[in-house]
């Protein structure tokens, strides 16, 4: 009887020490935030399309530190699934194409011509890259201008495209060599 | 006196390998060893338990569980000091590095179920002539041969990764016939040390 | 002086077959005048320049066509007097075949040069001073990257330079640009040297020449007889011309990863640029030509010219008699860092050759077999890099692994591929892989901008709703101020005077039955020529000599007084 009153009080004592102990390191170790959303966000493209379902790549990048699959942005495309999926050491999908396809950079232009300067444009743009004001001139920053193709849609005339970027000696890239074909060629390389 | 400590160092870390010999916590080993980064990590984590936990299961039992002729509770009382320790540890990675965190996820907390670190406290308590500090040793020697492994496996990986490997082999089946070949090899050393 | 000095070896390095001999039985000619020049605004590393002249314009052989931008940039000038004639997408010779903004320039054959300004004494001059000279020239690197001469001349300010390396090693097979140049200009060269001797004040000046061209290693020597530079002969081994290697060679020590020779207190410039700083100071001359070797089994006459800058290809592949049937690869460069272009392509002033390569020659590369772990290519390499891991990573597409590899110290030799049992492309991938990182970074740092202008947007909209807000509510509590001061006073005015009522009462009645409906007739009728009398009057006022306005008014007056009287005689009746 004895041993069994000993055994429990023993354990009752050594539990109430180890949670004084885990006590104060809740409170020593708080943490506050999220830091990782900001690692995550610093990865994304920052074109603020939306097209991935979030109001913007911030909101998206707290989704992603919550559980939500990494392959919604078409704007970052493969290469930013990869880079996620090595930050959070997940798996990298394809990407998925109900949020868009992957399209090579486009800028904004307006067709100057045809411009009514009603400001809708402008509001519409996330990253203010389009200059004008009311009854003015509106026309597109090209360094700024992520493509999102946000403006497009508000202007009342349509008077919007959105070209792609031009490849020029300075952004040419060199292409890889095709891989020899002797040996079997599978797009993904061996996983461990 | 030295020699004690060398020899079970040398035990711990080569010849009685938790991992590929003794086959203990093999969980984290094929879950976390995917990158260098991550398996660093994890095998720092791993050891901070480790020590930890040996020597306050050591503690424990020594000063606590002997003195009140409650062996039989070693078993419960151990898992209660790893769980507290693995929470601690939980907390001070999630403070220093969130990334960290985020990344080894829910093997963090899968420390306290690793039947490496219960299998340490539990040796320790069978070995003969046992001291404190050969208790420290102990535990500190299986951390660094358990972070050894899986360092290594985790930089074996990553060159499997992006290697041309056949079809059938592909995913975890060459991972684990890689560990099978390490296990062979580091049981190369039986028989050096019998201890 | 030419002591022979004390000289060390790079690791790795290649022999391939020197194939010099060709293009030098000829010396050093001169090309025809082409009839058309086309020079692109951005010829190296850096910024476009800007046109300062339009089409139509008549120029002179020197004459600045684009101004330089910024420090990283080069002006263009006139090779020859004539007509621009276009200005625009022109061919140029990148590996990409992609057109570059250019000037062309239609040649009137009359080659008249504008007002030179040659400065014979620049001891005298301050070496800013003769560093805005070589920039206003545009000189630019001529031994391959074309880095802007000035800028790299004053790279650091404030680390001085101790040792000028003078390149004259020309280690690639075919080319032999720099050798002609040395045996014909070695005066020159020399006297450029002092120049920059003057510029930089360097305690040791050494002209490395590889040992495969006596000529020019005796006509430099005897050059420099009365100059503090030392030329070094260098035992032949490609690539000991890289900057990098010609400096580990002369003088033993390695550059730092990922820095420049200036971090050591080095410079290091080829003899063709050292040629030009001479003609830019002691000659006002700006960078308008250069020396070009033309070589090639394609080639009946292989030889080296004098070429203008802007001369299409085919012109100079035409003087050296090109058999087109022959031609399988035009290469510019040599057989190891050159790359293929266009033959209508014009030639700037980074290219030193053309090769024009017949099928034995060049031939197609063997296919590419997987790599069998050999390590020819890590003893081959000059940079003492793994070319091997940096297959493999490339492969793996693994880019942090790629540049902890340091990816970007590799110079591109080629050296690597040219050992490979297995033909592995090697240099290929390595240039993917350098440019996919740069792609990236680059879109990483437009991302982290485009991040800011977001984050700011949204605060400013925050701050703008902030203080809409703020005014509603300033404008909110003065109206429920104003209409509670109101109730107040009508409460107060209410209370205090029940007394004034009939009073307010009896006014009100008497004004509401003031006027019957003639009354006010009457009333507006008397108004009406009150104004129009006003009116006439002003007008008067204005143009006294108006003699309608004198008669109307009378007329007015008249009316007026009648309108009056009538409304008088109505009110007083009902008012009695």
């Amino acid at each position: 009887m004895t041993i069994i009153l000993t055994a429990v009080i023993t354990l009752l004592v050594l539990a109430l020490i180890f949670g004084a102990v885990l006590g104060y390191a809740a409170v020593r170790f708080r943490v506050e935030g999220d830091p990782i959303v900001d690692q995550i966000n610093a990865l994304l493209p920052q074109t603020q399309c939306g097209q991935c379902g979030h109001p913007g790549c911030k909101p998206y990048a707290q989704a992603i530190a919550n559980g939500e699959p990494i392959n919604k942005c078409p704007p970052g495309g493969e290469a930013t699934i990869q880079a996620l999926a090595d930050l959070l050491d997940v798996e990298a999908l394809p990407l998925d194409g109900e949020h868009g396809e992957e399209k090579p950079p486009t800028v904004a232009y307006i067709r100057e011509a045809e411009c009514i300067g009603c400001t809708k444009c402008i509001q519409a743009c996330p990253v203010d890259a389009i200059l004008g004001a009311a009854k003015q001139m509106h026309t597109v920053i090209v360094d700024e201008c992520t493509g999102c193709d946000l403006c497009v849609e508000p202007c009342p005339v349509d008077c919007i495209d959105m070209l792609p970027l031009p490849v020029t000696p300075q952004n040419w890239r060199w292409s890889p060599p095709q891989p020899a074909p002797l040996t079997d060629k599978m797009p993904q390389r061996g996983v461990a | 006196m030295m020699t004690e400590f060398i020899l079970i160092l040398l035990s711990t870390i080569l010849v009685n390998n938790f991992v590929l010999v003794q086959f203990l916590g093999l969980c984290p080993f094929m879950g976390v060893s995917g990158k260098l980064e991550t398996a660093l990590g994890m095998s720092m984590a791993t050891t901070f338990v480790l020590t930890l936990a040996s020597i306050l299961s050591y503690l424990t039992y020594q000063y606590i569980l002997l003195p009140f002729n409650l062996e039989f509770l070693r078993t419960i009382s151990f898992i209660l000091v790893i769980a507290v320790v693995v929470q601690f540890t939980e907390m001070v990675v999630h403070k220093t590095s969130p990334l960290l965190y985020r990344v080894l996820g829910i093997f963090l907390p899968l420390i306290t179920t690793n039947c490496a670190v219960l299998g340490v406290a539990l040796l320790i308590t069978n070995r003969a002539e046992q001291t404190f500090l050969s208790a420290a040793t102990y535990g500190f020697g299986a951390a660094l041969g358990f972070s050894l492994v899986l360092v290594l496996f985790a930089g074996l990986r990553e060159r499997i990764a992006i290697a041309d490997v056949p079809m059938p082999f592909r995913g975890a089946a060459i991972g684990m016939i890689t560990a099978g070949l390490m296990s062979l090899a580091f049981m190369g050393f039986t028989g050096l040390i019998r201890i | 002086m030419s002591a022979q000095i004390r000289l060390w070896d790079i690791h790795g390095g290649i022999h391939p077959a020197e194939n010099k001999s060709q293009s030098t039985t000829r010396g050093l000619e001169q090309v025809p005048l082409p009839r058309q020049l086309v020079l692109p605004l951005l010829q190296h590393i850096g910024n476009h320049a800007e046109p300062v002249v339009q089409v139509g314009d008549r120029v002179l052989k020197g004459q600045l066509l684009a101004s330089a931008q910024g420090q990283f940039s080069c002006p263009v000038h006139a090779p020859t007097s004539g007509v621009i004639s276009a200005i625009g997408p022109a061919p140029y010779p990148h590996v990409s075949g992609l057109a570059e903004p250019a000037i062309t320039l239609d040649n009137d054959g009359e080659d008249r040069w504008t007002p030179l300004d040659p400065m014979a004494d620049y001891q005298s001059v301050e070496p800013l001073e003769l560093l805005e000279r070589i920039a206003a020239a545009g000189i630019s690197g001529l031994g391959g990257a074309g880095f802007p001469t000035a800028r790299k001349l004053l790279s650091r300010p404030e680390h001085p330079i101790h040792t000028l390396i003078i390149n004259g090693a020309e280690c690639e097979p075919y080319i032999t640009a720099d050798d002609m140049c040395m045996r014909h200009h070695a005066a020159r060269i020399i006297a450029g040297i002092e120049v920059l001797m003057h510029i930089l004040k360097p305690a040791r000046i050494l002209i490395g020449i590889e040992d495969n061209k006596p000529e020019a290693i005796s006509a430099m020597r005897d050059a420099a007889q009365q100059c503090a530079a030392q030329v070094v002969a260098i035992p032949t081994k490609y690539p000991s011309g890289g900057e990098k290697q010609l400096i580990q060679i002369l003088t033993g020590e390695e550059i730092p990863s990922g820095g420049l020779p200036a971090d050591i207190g080095m410079l290091c410039q080829n003899i063709a640029t050292v040629l030009a700083i001479h003609d830019a100071v002691l000659l006002g001359k700006p960078l308008i030509s250069r020396i070009v070797t033309l070589t090639g089994a394609a080639l009946d006459r292989p030889t080296n010219v004098e070429a203008l800058i802007g001369t299409p290809i085919r012109e100079l592949l035409a003087f050296a008699g090109l058999q087109p049937a022959r031609l399988h690869r035009l290469v510019l460069g040599g057989p190891m860092m050159g790359y293929t272009v266009a033959a209508y392509a014009p030639i700037i002033k980074t290219s030193n050759c053309l090769l024009a390569a017949t099928l034995d020659e060049l031939p197609p590369p063997p296919p590419a077999l997987p790599c069998i772990r050999c390590g020819l290519c890590a003893e081959a390499c000059p940079a003492q890099l793994l070319p091997q891991q940096l297959h493999w990573f490339a492969l793996g597409k693994d880019y942090p692994q790629l540049q902890r590899q340091n990816l970007f110290d590799c110079i591109e030799c080629g050296a690597c591929a040219y050992v490979c049992p297995s033909s592995i492309p090697l240099v290929q991938y390595f240039r993917a892989g350098k440019s996919e990182i740069r792609a990236l970074e680059r879109q990483h740092t437009r991302a982290e901008q485009s991040r800011q202008r977001f984050e700011q947007r949204q605060e400013r909209l925050q701050r703008e709703a902030e203080q809409r807000e703020r005014d509603r509510q300033e404008r909110a509590e003065k109206a429920a101020r104003a209409k509670a001061a109101r109730e107040a006073k009508a409460a107060e005015d209410r209370a205090a005077a029940p007394a004034e009522a009939s009073d307010l009462a009896r006014v009100q009645a008497g004004k509401a039955n003031t006027l019957s409906p003639e009354q006010k007739q009457l009333k507006i009728a008397a108004a009406t020529a009150r104004m129009a009398l006003k009116k006439a009057q002003k007008q008067l006022a204005a143009n006294p000599d108006n003699t309608d306005l004198q008669a109307q008014i009378p007329a007015l007056e008249q009316a007026l007084a009648e309108a009056e009287q009538a409304f008088e005689q109505a009110t007083s009746q009902e008012g009695s």
